[in-house]
């Protein structure tokens, strides 16, 4: 129950902030699976795209309704980027599970000045 | 030459995707408005179908990896419409810049806590988890 829990928890803290700051769940799934719930690095990432599939996937159901979503133009980034997850997700499997945490808290503090000089 | 940098800039996207489990939402979004001229909110919506594939391509391949646990991610997304409606509340209450400040600064906090995980000393691998 306390589990079930925090994974609401999670989700909730995904939704809220994917919705304030279009930022995708990952950037706060990856950490509190990691951090809170004693995640390794490549299960919490592989499981934050798990969650990713049905964040986006409402989010679009949502945008579809208001016709933003142009089909072309999620084709000509999401192609190109389907091959480069497999090759990401290929290349993770390569590198020490710390160098993970590390690179992801980079990402977080670069996200974090262009939020403050926005 | 803009659609070869779109197409680089979404490869990317991917790869960094894959490899960090987050979306690349960071980077479709700035590929469609510099370099193919769409309107932001456009952007985000093509950006929000693009990460689908995405997902679901790096979710089969961490199952083949072993790094999957299924259940509790679609447990984490399923309950993500809750957050929709918290952020709704948070926005309306709070101003636009306390609140980017606010999130630069838990950012900036969960980095430090990555940081600290990631020099602690760890069980051997093959042992941890569970």
């Amino acid at each position: 129950m306390r589990r079930t829990l925090q994974l609401a928890a999670i989700g909730t803290a995904a939704g809220a902030f994917s919705g304030l700051f279009g930022v995708g769940g990952g950037t706060i799934i990856v950490p509190m699976l990691i951090v809170w719930l004693a995640y390794g690095e490549r299960e919490a990432t592989g499981t934050s795209m798990a969650a990713i599939i049905l964040i986006a996937g409402f989010a679009v159901a949502f945008q579809a309704a208001y016709g933003n979503v142009d089909v072309a133009d999620a084709a000509l980034v999401g192609i190109p980027a389907v091959g480069g997850a497999v090759a990401g997700t290929a290349l993770q499997q390569r590198l020490p599970e710390r160098a993970i945490s590390v690179i992801f808290a980079f990402l977080l503090l670069a996200i974090a000045v262009e939020l403050i000089v926005s | 030459m803009n659609d070869v940098i779109t197409v680089l800039l979404g490869a990317a996207a991917g790869l960094i995707g894959g490899l960090l489990g987050v979306g690349g939402g960071i980077l479709f979004v700035p590929a469609l408005t510099i370099f193919q001229d769409k309107p932001q909110v456009e952007a985000e919506a093509a950006s929000l179908l693009a990460i689908v594939p995405v997902a679901i391509a790096a979710v089969w391949r961490q199952r083949g990896y072993g790094n999957l646990r299924l259940r509790e991610g679609l447990l984490i997304g399923a309950l993500s419409p809750l957050g929709v409606g918290v952020g709704v509340v948070v926005a309306n209450a709070v101003s636009e810049r306390l609140l980017e400040l606010a999130f630069a600064g838990l950012l900036i906090v969960v980095a430090s806590r990555l940081l600290w995980h990631a020099w602690r000393p760890r069980p051997d691998p093959g042992q941890a988890s569970g």
